[in-house]
Protein backbone atom coordinates (compact mmCIF):
# COMPACT_ATOMS: atom_id res chain seq x y z
CA UNK A 1 0.00 0.00 0.00
CA UNK A 2 2.59 2.39 1.17
CA UNK A 3 4.60 1.34 -1.96
CA UNK A 4 1.63 2.21 -3.97
CA UNK A 5 0.91 5.39 -3.18
CA UNK A 6 4.91 6.73 -3.13
CA UNK A 7 4.98 5.99 -6.54
CA UNK A 8 1.58 7.68 -7.40
CA UNK A 9 3.13 10.49 -5.47
CA UNK A 10 6.24 10.27 -7.54
CA UNK A 11 4.16 10.03 -10.68
CA UNK A 12 1.86 12.86 -9.80
CA UNK A 13 5.17 15.20 -9.53
CA UNK A 14 6.54 14.03 -12.75
CA UNK A 15 3.22 14.22 -14.86
CA UNK A 16 2.59 18.25 -13.95
CA UNK A 17 5.52 18.52 -15.46
CA UNK A 18 4.81 16.16 -18.74
CA UNK A 19 0.66 17.94 -18.44
CA UNK A 20 2.68 21.48 -19.36
CA UNK A 21 4.61 20.56 -21.85
CA UNK A 22 1.50 18.02 -23.75
CA UNK A 23 -0.19 21.62 -23.72
CA UNK A 24 1.96 23.52 -26.36
CA UNK A 25 2.12 20.57 -28.41
CA UNK A 26 -1.73 19.67 -28.14
CA UNK A 27 -2.54 23.31 -28.75
CA UNK A 28 -0.83 24.13 -31.52
CA UNK A 29 -2.05 20.51 -33.54
CA UNK A 30 -5.61 21.59 -32.43
CA UNK A 31 -4.86 24.80 -34.44
CA UNK A 32 -2.26 24.04 -37.11
CA UNK A 33 -2.64 20.53 -37.56
CA UNK A 34 1.27 20.71 -37.25
CA UNK A 35 3.49 18.63 -34.61
CA UNK A 36 5.61 21.26 -32.97
CA UNK A 37 9.37 18.74 -32.98
CA UNK A 38 10.93 22.37 -31.63
CA UNK A 39 8.61 22.38 -28.33
CA UNK A 40 10.76 20.08 -26.38
CA UNK A 41 13.38 22.28 -26.86
CA UNK A 42 11.60 25.30 -25.82
CA UNK A 43 10.73 23.68 -22.43
CA UNK A 44 14.83 22.83 -22.17
CA UNK A 45 15.12 26.67 -23.33
CA UNK A 46 12.89 27.59 -20.07
CA UNK A 47 15.43 25.59 -17.64
CA UNK A 48 18.36 27.90 -18.88
CA UNK A 49 16.27 30.67 -18.67
CA UNK A 50 15.62 29.97 -14.88
CA UNK A 51 19.56 29.37 -14.21
CA UNK A 52 19.81 32.80 -16.14
CA UNK A 53 17.26 34.16 -14.26
CA UNK A 54 17.77 33.14 -10.97
CA UNK A 55 21.88 32.73 -10.84
CA UNK A 56 23.28 35.13 -12.92
CA UNK A 57 20.61 38.26 -12.35
CA UNK A 58 19.83 37.03 -8.66
CA UNK A 59 16.36 37.40 -8.99
CA UNK A 60 13.74 35.50 -6.07
CA UNK A 61 12.00 32.10 -7.35
CA UNK A 62 8.76 33.86 -8.43
CA UNK A 63 10.11 36.84 -10.14
CA UNK A 64 11.68 34.23 -12.22
CA UNK A 65 9.05 32.03 -13.42
CA UNK A 66 6.98 35.02 -14.08
CA UNK A 67 9.37 36.15 -16.20
CA UNK A 68 10.91 33.35 -17.80
CA UNK A 69 7.61 32.50 -18.85
CA UNK A 70 7.13 35.39 -21.33
CA UNK A 71 10.73 35.34 -22.35
CA UNK A 72 10.36 31.70 -23.46
CA UNK A 73 7.20 32.32 -25.16
CA UNK A 74 8.18 35.33 -26.74
CA UNK A 75 10.89 32.95 -28.29
CA UNK A 76 8.61 30.70 -29.55
CA UNK A 77 6.41 33.29 -31.31
CA UNK A 78 9.80 34.74 -33.30
CA UNK A 79 10.24 30.98 -34.13
CA UNK A 80 6.35 30.62 -35.26
CA UNK A 81 6.85 33.96 -37.22
CA UNK A 82 10.11 33.01 -39.08
CA UNK A 83 10.06 29.18 -39.16
CA UNK A 84 6.40 28.25 -39.71
CA UNK A 85 4.78 31.44 -41.07
CA UNK A 86 6.17 31.12 -44.23
CA UNK A 87 4.91 27.59 -44.98
CA UNK A 88 1.24 28.04 -43.63
CA UNK A 89 0.02 27.29 -47.11
CA UNK A 90 2.58 24.52 -47.58
CA UNK A 91 1.71 20.60 -47.62
CA UNK A 92 1.55 19.46 -44.09
CA UNK A 93 4.97 17.93 -44.27
CA UNK A 94 7.20 21.09 -44.89
CA UNK A 95 6.45 22.92 -41.50
CA UNK A 96 6.57 19.04 -40.02
CA UNK A 97 10.53 19.10 -41.63
CA UNK A 98 11.09 22.78 -40.19
CA UNK A 99 9.93 21.92 -36.75
CA UNK A 100 12.48 18.98 -36.41
CA UNK A 101 15.21 21.45 -38.04
CA UNK A 102 14.11 23.77 -35.77
CA UNK A 103 14.72 21.79 -32.83
CA UNK A 104 17.85 20.46 -33.77
CA UNK A 105 18.90 24.06 -33.94
CA UNK A 106 17.60 25.12 -30.90
CA UNK A 107 19.56 22.17 -29.25
CA UNK A 108 23.05 22.97 -31.17
CA UNK A 109 23.08 26.38 -30.25
CA UNK A 110 22.48 26.14 -26.54
CA UNK A 111 24.73 23.05 -26.35
CA UNK A 112 27.29 25.94 -27.96
CA UNK A 113 26.73 28.67 -25.80
CA UNK A 114 26.02 26.93 -22.26
CA UNK A 115 28.34 23.30 -23.05
CA UNK A 116 26.98 19.92 -22.99
CA UNK A 117 27.04 19.40 -19.22
CA UNK A 118 24.77 19.41 -16.93
CA UNK A 119 24.22 22.84 -15.41
CA UNK A 120 23.37 22.68 -11.30
CA UNK A 121 19.81 24.32 -11.25
CA UNK A 122 20.08 26.60 -7.94
CA UNK A 123 17.60 25.55 -5.15
CA UNK A 124 14.77 28.23 -4.72
CA UNK A 125 13.61 26.37 -1.40
CA UNK A 126 14.77 24.46 1.40
CA UNK A 127 15.26 20.93 0.84
CA UNK A 128 12.03 19.14 3.13
CA UNK A 129 10.23 16.53 2.99
CA UNK A 130 7.25 15.18 5.08
CA UNK A 131 6.41 11.84 6.25
CA UNK A 132 2.93 10.63 5.46
CA UNK A 133 2.78 8.14 7.79
CA UNK A 134 3.09 10.78 10.34
CA UNK A 135 -0.80 11.93 9.79
CA UNK A 136 -2.35 8.57 8.66
CA UNK A 137 -0.80 5.75 9.90
CA UNK A 138 -1.43 3.44 6.86
CA UNK A 139 0.48 5.54 4.82
CA UNK A 140 3.88 3.85 7.08
CA UNK A 141 7.03 5.20 4.86
CA UNK A 142 5.46 7.30 1.81
CA UNK A 143 7.71 10.62 1.74
CA UNK A 144 6.67 13.70 0.15
CA UNK A 145 9.03 16.00 -0.99
CA UNK A 146 8.64 19.72 -0.95
CA UNK A 147 9.26 20.35 -4.18
CA UNK A 148 6.72 17.89 -5.51
CA UNK A 149 4.38 19.46 -4.08
CA UNK A 150 5.34 22.79 -5.31
CA UNK A 151 5.61 21.51 -8.85
CA UNK A 152 2.26 19.67 -8.31
CA UNK A 153 0.41 23.20 -7.10
CA UNK A 154 2.59 25.27 -9.72
CA UNK A 155 1.56 23.34 -12.67
CA UNK A 156 -2.24 22.85 -11.69
CA UNK A 157 -2.52 26.68 -11.00
CA UNK A 158 -1.19 27.31 -14.56
CA UNK A 159 -4.02 24.78 -15.94
CA UNK A 160 -6.33 26.83 -14.61
CA UNK A 161 -5.13 29.97 -15.68
CA UNK A 162 -4.82 28.38 -19.20
CA UNK A 163 -8.88 26.92 -18.60
CA UNK A 164 -9.85 30.53 -17.83
CA UNK A 165 -8.16 32.03 -20.89
CA UNK A 166 -9.27 29.29 -23.48
CA UNK A 167 -13.22 29.07 -22.23
CA UNK A 168 -13.65 32.86 -20.97
CA UNK A 169 -11.70 35.03 -22.51
CA UNK A 170 -12.42 36.12 -26.77
CA UNK A 171 -8.65 35.10 -27.70
CA UNK A 172 -9.11 31.22 -26.25
CA UNK A 173 -12.63 31.25 -27.99
CA UNK A 174 -10.81 32.35 -31.20
CA UNK A 175 -8.59 29.40 -30.03
CA UNK A 176 -11.39 27.23 -29.88
CA UNK A 177 -13.09 28.54 -33.34
CA UNK A 178 -9.55 28.21 -34.93
CA UNK A 179 -9.17 24.39 -34.12
CA UNK A 180 -12.93 23.26 -35.08
CA UNK A 181 -12.61 25.43 -38.36
CA UNK A 182 -9.70 27.09 -39.40
CA UNK A 183 -11.24 28.77 -42.34
CA UNK A 184 -15.19 29.89 -40.98
CA UNK A 185 -12.86 31.48 -38.51
CA UNK A 186 -10.78 34.16 -40.78
CA UNK A 187 -14.16 34.29 -43.21
CA UNK A 188 -15.54 35.61 -39.58
CA UNK A 189 -12.83 38.25 -39.34
CA UNK A 190 -10.31 36.38 -36.78
CA UNK A 191 -7.11 37.32 -36.88
CA UNK A 192 -5.62 34.33 -37.20
CA UNK A 193 -1.96 35.31 -37.33
CA UNK A 194 -2.45 36.86 -33.93
CA UNK A 195 -4.02 34.00 -32.53
CA UNK A 196 -1.82 31.69 -33.87
CA UNK A 197 1.43 33.48 -32.33
CA UNK A 198 -0.73 33.64 -29.50
CA UNK A 199 -1.42 29.96 -29.17
CA UNK A 200 2.29 29.70 -29.71
CA UNK A 201 3.32 32.13 -26.56
CA UNK A 202 0.82 29.98 -24.37
CA UNK A 203 1.91 26.73 -25.21
CA UNK A 204 5.53 28.23 -25.07
CA UNK A 205 5.10 29.85 -21.80
CA UNK A 206 3.32 26.27 -20.01
CA UNK A 207 6.68 24.65 -21.32
CA UNK A 208 9.22 26.87 -20.46
CA UNK A 209 7.40 26.79 -16.93
CA UNK A 210 7.85 23.18 -17.09
CA UNK A 211 11.49 23.58 -17.40
CA UNK A 212 11.98 25.61 -14.87
CA UNK A 213 10.09 23.30 -12.33
CA UNK A 214 12.02 20.39 -13.83
CA UNK A 215 15.25 22.00 -13.43
CA UNK A 216 14.16 22.57 -9.16
CA UNK A 217 12.79 19.15 -9.00
CA UNK A 218 16.11 17.54 -10.47
CA UNK A 219 18.63 20.16 -9.68
CA UNK A 220 20.37 20.42 -12.96
CA UNK A 221 19.29 21.47 -16.65
CA UNK A 222 20.83 20.30 -20.18
CA UNK A 223 20.68 20.53 -23.03
CA UNK A 224 19.23 17.28 -24.03
CA UNK A 225 16.43 17.53 -21.61
CA UNK A 226 13.81 18.34 -24.41
CA UNK A 227 14.48 15.51 -26.59
CA UNK A 228 13.18 12.68 -24.26
CA UNK A 229 10.62 14.76 -22.55
CA UNK A 230 9.41 16.50 -25.75
CA UNK A 231 8.54 12.53 -26.81
CA UNK A 232 6.99 12.23 -23.67
CA UNK A 233 4.80 14.58 -23.71
CA UNK A 234 4.03 14.12 -27.45
CA UNK A 235 2.98 10.64 -25.98
CA UNK A 236 0.67 12.04 -23.87
CA UNK A 237 -0.77 14.42 -26.12
CA UNK A 238 -1.44 11.58 -28.24
CA UNK A 239 -2.92 9.00 -25.86
CA UNK A 240 -5.05 11.85 -24.53
CA UNK A 241 -6.20 12.66 -28.15
CA UNK A 242 -4.19 15.21 -29.65
CA UNK A 243 -6.10 18.61 -30.09
CA UNK A 244 -8.18 18.17 -26.92
CA UNK A 245 -6.88 20.41 -24.55
CA UNK A 246 -7.79 18.48 -20.96
CA UNK A 247 -6.48 15.21 -22.85
CA UNK A 248 -3.33 16.59 -22.51
CA UNK A 249 -3.40 16.52 -19.26
CA UNK A 250 -5.11 13.11 -18.47
CA UNK A 251 -2.92 11.44 -21.25
CA UNK A 252 0.53 13.15 -19.17
CA UNK A 253 -1.03 11.94 -15.90
CA UNK A 254 -1.45 7.97 -17.14
CA UNK A 255 1.58 8.11 -19.07
CA UNK A 256 3.92 9.64 -15.47
CA UNK A 257 2.06 7.11 -13.12
CA UNK A 258 2.53 4.08 -15.67
CA UNK A 259 6.28 5.06 -15.82
CA UNK A 260 6.35 5.05 -12.00
CA UNK A 261 4.59 2.22 -11.26
CA UNK A 262 6.78 0.33 -13.69
CA UNK A 263 10.07 1.77 -12.07
CA UNK A 264 9.07 0.85 -8.64
CA UNK A 265 7.60 -2.92 -9.22
CA UNK A 266 10.41 -3.79 -12.26
CA UNK A 267 13.12 -2.26 -13.36
CA UNK A 268 13.93 2.00 -13.94
CA UNK A 269 15.45 0.98 -17.18
CA UNK A 270 12.02 -0.14 -18.53
CA UNK A 271 10.75 3.63 -17.73
CA UNK A 272 10.96 4.55 -21.35
CA UNK A 273 10.05 1.33 -22.94
CA UNK A 274 6.75 2.09 -21.26
CA UNK A 275 5.84 5.35 -22.76
CA UNK A 276 6.83 3.86 -26.13
CA UNK A 277 4.55 0.75 -25.70
CA UNK A 278 2.14 3.31 -24.58
CA UNK A 279 2.59 5.28 -27.76
CA UNK A 280 2.45 1.86 -29.72
CA UNK A 281 -0.74 0.29 -28.36
CA UNK A 282 -2.56 3.98 -28.88
CA UNK A 283 -1.83 4.57 -32.24
CA UNK A 284 -2.61 0.71 -33.09
CA UNK A 285 -6.01 0.63 -31.74
CA UNK A 286 -7.00 4.06 -30.69
CA UNK A 287 -5.50 6.72 -33.06
CA UNK A 288 -7.23 9.74 -31.91
CA UNK A 289 -6.72 8.83 -28.13
CA UNK A 290 -9.01 9.50 -25.09
CA UNK A 291 -10.53 11.95 -25.80
CA UNK A 292 -10.40 12.67 -29.20
CA UNK A 293 -13.10 12.15 -32.02
CA UNK A 294 -12.47 10.07 -34.72
CA UNK A 295 -11.58 12.32 -37.86
CA UNK A 296 -14.13 11.48 -40.42
CA UNK A 297 -12.58 11.38 -43.78
CA UNK A 298 -14.20 13.84 -46.70
CA UNK A 299 -14.51 11.86 -49.49
CA UNK B 1 -21.82 57.50 -55.82
CA UNK B 2 -20.04 54.36 -57.09
CA UNK B 3 -22.07 50.47 -56.00
CA UNK B 4 -21.72 48.99 -53.06
CA UNK B 5 -20.27 46.28 -54.90
CA UNK B 6 -18.39 46.45 -58.09
CA UNK B 7 -17.14 43.59 -60.03
CA UNK B 8 -15.23 43.91 -63.28
CA UNK B 9 -13.88 41.12 -65.29
CA UNK B 10 -13.10 38.81 -62.46
CA UNK B 11 -11.39 35.74 -63.62
CA UNK B 12 -9.90 32.55 -61.83
CA UNK B 13 -7.76 29.64 -63.42
CA UNK B 14 -7.28 26.34 -61.60
CA UNK B 15 -4.19 25.66 -64.18
CA UNK B 16 -5.73 24.91 -67.59
CA UNK B 17 -8.90 25.43 -66.06
CA UNK B 18 -11.18 28.89 -66.55
CA UNK B 19 -13.43 28.48 -63.38
CA UNK B 20 -14.73 32.04 -63.37
CA UNK B 21 -14.19 34.36 -66.68
CA UNK B 22 -14.32 37.61 -67.03
CA UNK B 23 -17.66 37.79 -64.77
CA UNK B 24 -19.36 41.20 -64.11
CA UNK B 25 -21.52 42.05 -61.04
CA UNK B 26 -23.04 45.47 -59.74
CA UNK B 27 -24.96 45.81 -57.15
CA UNK B 28 -26.83 49.25 -55.37
CA UNK B 29 -26.86 49.37 -51.89
CA UNK B 30 -29.90 48.09 -50.27
CA UNK B 31 -30.84 45.78 -53.23
CA UNK B 32 -31.28 41.79 -53.03
CA UNK B 33 -29.65 39.60 -55.57
CA UNK B 34 -29.64 36.55 -57.05
CA UNK B 35 -26.38 34.39 -58.39
CA UNK B 36 -27.82 31.14 -60.29
CA UNK B 37 -26.49 28.75 -62.31
CA UNK B 38 -26.11 24.56 -62.53
CA UNK B 39 -23.77 22.38 -60.34
CA UNK B 40 -20.30 23.83 -61.56
CA UNK B 41 -20.90 26.51 -62.69
CA UNK B 42 -18.31 28.77 -60.38
CA UNK B 43 -20.86 30.14 -58.17
CA UNK B 44 -19.80 29.53 -54.94
CA UNK B 45 -15.79 30.34 -56.57
CA UNK B 46 -17.47 33.70 -57.04
CA UNK B 47 -17.68 33.72 -53.42
CA UNK B 48 -14.24 32.37 -52.37
CA UNK B 49 -13.03 34.99 -53.98
CA UNK B 50 -15.19 38.03 -52.86
CA UNK B 51 -14.62 36.92 -49.68
CA UNK B 52 -10.87 36.26 -50.01
CA UNK B 53 -10.37 32.90 -49.67
CA UNK B 54 -8.87 32.32 -53.29
CA UNK B 55 -7.45 35.63 -54.88
CA UNK B 56 -8.52 36.42 -58.78
CA UNK B 57 -6.65 35.59 -61.32
CA UNK B 58 -7.42 38.90 -62.81
CA UNK B 59 -10.21 41.34 -62.71
CA UNK B 60 -11.09 43.60 -60.00
CA UNK B 61 -13.59 43.63 -56.90
CA UNK B 62 -14.80 46.98 -55.61
CA UNK B 63 -16.16 47.46 -52.25
CA UNK B 64 -18.14 51.02 -52.19
CA UNK B 65 -15.09 51.95 -54.86
CA UNK B 66 -12.31 50.79 -52.86
CA UNK B 67 -10.30 47.69 -54.08
CA UNK B 68 -10.65 44.70 -51.88
CA UNK B 69 -8.79 42.07 -53.77
CA UNK B 70 -5.79 40.57 -52.80
CA UNK B 71 -6.64 41.33 -48.69
CA UNK B 72 -6.92 38.65 -46.14
CA UNK B 73 -10.32 36.84 -45.77
CA UNK B 74 -10.23 38.45 -42.00
CA UNK B 75 -9.78 42.53 -43.64
CA UNK B 76 -12.39 41.71 -45.57
CA UNK B 77 -14.67 40.57 -43.55
CA UNK B 78 -14.31 43.92 -41.23
CA UNK B 79 -14.42 45.86 -44.24
CA UNK B 80 -18.12 44.20 -44.23
CA UNK B 81 -18.53 41.52 -46.76
CA UNK B 82 -20.10 38.05 -44.83
CA UNK B 83 -21.10 35.07 -45.68
CA UNK B 84 -22.69 31.84 -44.60
CA UNK B 85 -21.33 28.13 -45.99
CA UNK B 86 -23.16 25.46 -48.28
CA UNK B 87 -22.16 22.81 -46.26
CA UNK B 88 -23.01 24.05 -42.36
CA UNK B 89 -20.09 25.22 -40.83
CA UNK B 90 -20.76 26.19 -37.63
CA UNK B 91 -18.33 25.60 -34.58
CA UNK B 92 -20.16 22.77 -33.88
CA UNK B 93 -18.55 22.41 -30.07
CA UNK B 94 -19.69 25.59 -29.08
CA UNK B 95 -22.53 26.89 -27.72
CA UNK B 96 -25.05 29.54 -30.57
CA UNK B 97 -23.99 32.06 -28.23
CA UNK B 98 -20.08 31.79 -28.42
CA UNK B 99 -20.58 30.91 -32.36
CA UNK B 100 -21.77 34.76 -32.48
CA UNK B 101 -19.00 35.69 -30.01
CA UNK B 102 -16.27 34.89 -32.20
CA UNK B 103 -17.87 37.24 -34.81
CA UNK B 104 -17.35 39.86 -32.57
CA UNK B 105 -14.13 39.45 -31.83
CA UNK B 106 -12.00 42.20 -33.66
CA UNK B 107 -15.02 44.48 -32.00
CA UNK B 108 -14.24 45.03 -28.59
CA UNK B 109 -10.93 45.05 -27.60
CA UNK B 110 -9.85 44.17 -24.12
CA UNK B 111 -5.83 43.31 -22.91
CA UNK B 112 -4.61 39.36 -22.12
CA UNK B 113 -3.82 41.18 -18.27
CA UNK B 114 -7.06 42.78 -18.05
CA UNK B 115 -9.41 39.56 -18.56
CA UNK B 116 -6.31 37.51 -16.39
CA UNK B 117 -7.35 39.72 -13.53
CA UNK B 118 -10.78 40.11 -14.49
CA UNK B 119 -10.43 43.99 -14.20
CA UNK B 120 -10.61 47.03 -16.38
CA UNK B 121 -12.87 46.75 -19.13
CA UNK B 122 -12.74 42.61 -19.66
CA UNK B 123 -16.23 42.65 -17.71
CA UNK B 124 -17.86 45.88 -19.86
CA UNK B 125 -16.78 44.39 -22.43
CA UNK B 126 -17.42 40.77 -22.67
CA UNK B 127 -20.91 41.99 -21.27
CA UNK B 128 -21.32 44.28 -24.51
CA UNK B 129 -20.73 41.91 -26.72
CA UNK B 130 -23.37 39.32 -25.27
CA UNK B 131 -25.85 41.63 -24.84
CA UNK B 132 -25.32 42.40 -29.02
CA UNK B 133 -25.16 38.55 -29.95
CA UNK B 134 -28.24 38.13 -28.21
CA UNK B 135 -30.04 40.78 -29.78
CA UNK B 136 -28.92 39.55 -33.50
CA UNK B 137 -30.20 36.47 -31.81
CA UNK B 138 -33.38 37.14 -30.68
CA UNK B 139 -34.02 39.43 -33.85
CA UNK B 140 -33.92 35.95 -35.38
CA UNK B 141 -35.76 34.37 -32.76
CA UNK B 142 -33.04 31.41 -31.55
CA UNK B 143 -32.58 33.71 -28.65
CA UNK B 144 -34.04 30.55 -26.67
CA UNK B 145 -31.20 28.63 -28.42
CA UNK B 146 -28.39 30.78 -27.15
CA UNK B 147 -26.79 28.36 -24.58
CA UNK B 148 -26.91 25.43 -26.25
CA UNK B 149 -24.36 23.75 -28.47
CA UNK B 150 -24.71 24.30 -32.26
CA UNK B 151 -24.55 20.84 -33.05
CA UNK B 152 -27.60 20.10 -30.98
CA UNK B 153 -29.61 22.28 -32.98
CA UNK B 154 -32.69 20.98 -35.94
CA UNK B 155 -31.01 22.02 -39.52
CA UNK B 156 -32.84 24.50 -40.51
CA UNK B 157 -32.04 26.28 -37.25
CA UNK B 158 -28.22 25.92 -37.90
CA UNK B 159 -28.80 27.16 -41.00
CA UNK B 160 -30.08 30.30 -39.40
CA UNK B 161 -27.56 30.29 -36.67
CA UNK B 162 -25.06 30.45 -39.44
CA UNK B 163 -26.59 33.68 -40.80
CA UNK B 164 -26.72 34.95 -37.49
CA UNK B 165 -23.51 34.63 -36.84
CA UNK B 166 -22.65 36.19 -40.48
CA UNK B 167 -24.42 39.59 -38.88
CA UNK B 168 -22.67 39.46 -35.80
CA UNK B 169 -19.55 40.76 -38.05
CA UNK B 170 -21.65 43.88 -38.70
CA UNK B 171 -21.92 43.63 -42.42
CA UNK B 172 -22.81 45.82 -44.99
CA UNK B 173 -22.96 42.73 -47.58
CA UNK B 174 -24.18 39.36 -46.73
CA UNK B 175 -23.45 36.72 -48.94
CA UNK B 176 -25.93 33.03 -48.62
CA UNK B 177 -24.65 30.14 -50.00
CA UNK B 178 -27.92 28.24 -50.79
CA UNK B 179 -29.11 28.83 -47.42
CA UNK B 180 -32.25 26.72 -48.58
CA UNK B 181 -30.23 23.92 -49.09
CA UNK B 182 -31.92 20.71 -47.44
CA UNK B 183 -34.88 22.90 -46.53
CA UNK B 184 -38.64 21.64 -47.29
CA UNK B 185 -41.19 24.18 -48.84
CA UNK B 186 -42.50 25.30 -45.88
CA UNK B 187 -39.42 25.54 -44.12
CA UNK B 188 -37.66 27.58 -47.25
CA UNK B 189 -41.24 29.81 -47.23
CA UNK B 190 -40.45 30.71 -43.51
CA UNK B 191 -36.41 31.68 -45.16
CA UNK B 192 -37.72 33.96 -47.88
CA UNK B 193 -39.65 36.09 -45.33
CA UNK B 194 -36.59 35.66 -43.16
CA UNK B 195 -34.33 36.89 -45.69
CA UNK B 196 -36.38 40.07 -46.60
CA UNK B 197 -36.97 40.90 -43.17
CA UNK B 198 -32.99 40.46 -42.04
CA UNK B 199 -32.72 42.67 -45.12
CA UNK B 200 -35.29 44.98 -43.79
CA UNK B 201 -34.15 44.85 -40.00
CA UNK B 202 -30.55 45.41 -40.38
CA UNK B 203 -30.51 47.04 -43.37
CA UNK B 204 -27.61 45.41 -45.56
CA UNK B 205 -27.49 44.29 -49.05
CA UNK B 206 -27.56 40.39 -49.59
CA UNK B 207 -26.16 38.42 -52.76
CA UNK B 208 -27.69 34.96 -52.91
CA UNK B 209 -26.60 31.74 -54.45
CA UNK B 210 -29.77 29.30 -54.53
CA UNK B 211 -30.63 26.22 -56.42
CA UNK B 212 -34.78 26.57 -55.26
CA UNK B 213 -35.95 28.50 -58.03
CA UNK B 214 -39.13 29.29 -56.02
CA UNK B 215 -36.88 31.09 -53.42
CA UNK B 216 -34.77 32.86 -56.02
CA UNK B 217 -37.53 33.94 -58.44
CA UNK B 218 -39.72 34.89 -55.15
CA UNK B 219 -37.45 37.65 -53.07
CA UNK B 220 -34.88 38.28 -55.69
CA UNK B 221 -34.95 41.66 -57.11
CA UNK B 222 -32.26 41.12 -59.93
CA UNK B 223 -30.84 37.96 -61.05
CA UNK B 224 -27.21 37.01 -62.06
CA UNK B 225 -26.67 33.51 -64.04
CA UNK B 226 -23.24 31.62 -64.62
CA UNK B 227 -22.61 28.96 -66.57
CA UNK B 228 -19.39 27.31 -66.97
CA UNK B 229 -17.54 30.23 -65.36
CA UNK B 230 -19.30 32.40 -67.79
CA UNK B 231 -21.93 34.82 -66.93
CA UNK B 232 -24.80 34.50 -69.23
CA UNK B 233 -27.82 36.43 -68.52
CA UNK B 234 -28.90 38.84 -65.91
CA UNK B 235 -32.24 40.78 -65.64
CA UNK B 236 -35.31 40.57 -63.08
CA UNK B 237 -36.85 37.67 -62.48
CA UNK B 238 -39.22 37.71 -64.83
CA UNK B 239 -36.89 38.29 -67.40
CA UNK B 240 -34.58 35.60 -66.31
CA UNK B 241 -37.63 33.05 -66.41
CA UNK B 242 -38.08 33.38 -70.24
CA UNK B 243 -33.99 33.92 -71.70
CA UNK B 244 -33.64 31.00 -73.83
CA UNK B 245 -29.85 30.98 -73.00
CA UNK B 246 -31.23 30.53 -68.93
CA UNK B 247 -33.69 27.66 -70.54
CA UNK B 248 -30.67 25.64 -72.71
CA UNK B 249 -28.67 26.32 -69.60
CA UNK B 250 -30.83 24.16 -67.25
CA UNK B 251 -31.41 21.54 -69.63
CA UNK B 252 -34.79 22.91 -71.99
CA UNK B 253 -36.66 23.93 -69.63
CA UNK B 254 -36.15 22.68 -66.53
CA UNK B 255 -36.94 26.21 -64.61
CA UNK B 256 -40.62 25.73 -65.11
CA UNK B 257 -40.43 22.50 -63.68
CA UNK B 258 -38.22 23.13 -60.69
CA UNK B 259 -40.26 25.66 -59.86
CA UNK B 260 -42.81 22.61 -58.56
CA UNK B 261 -40.42 20.60 -57.44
Amino acid sequence: MSEFVQYLVNGFAQGSIYALIALGYTMVYGILKLINFAHGEIYMIGGYCGIFLLSTLGLPFWAALMLAMPIVGIFAVLIERFAYRPLRGAPRIAPLITAIGVSIVLLELTRLVAGAQPRPFPQPFEDMSYELGNWIPALDGVIIQRNQIMVFIIAIVLMVLLNAIVMKTKIGRAMRALSMDFDASRLMGVPIDRVIAFTFFIGASLAGAGGMLVGMYYNQVEPYMGQLAGLKAFTAAVLGGIGVIPGAVIGAFILSISEALVVGYSESSYRDAIAFAILIVVLMFRPWGILGRPERVKV
Amino acid sequence: MSALLDIAALTIRFGGLVAVNRVDIKIEKGELVGLIGPNGAGKTTCFNMLTGVYEPTSGTICLEGKNINGLAPHQICSKGVARTFQNIRLFKSMTVLENLLVSLHRERGYSLAEALFGLGRFGKREQEMRTKAMEILRMLGLDHRAHLPASSLPYGEQRKVEIARALATSPKLLLLDEPAAGMNPSETAQLAKDIQKIRKDFDITVLLIEHDMSLVMKICERIYVLDYGQLIAQGKPEEIKRDPRVIEAYLGGGLGGEQHA
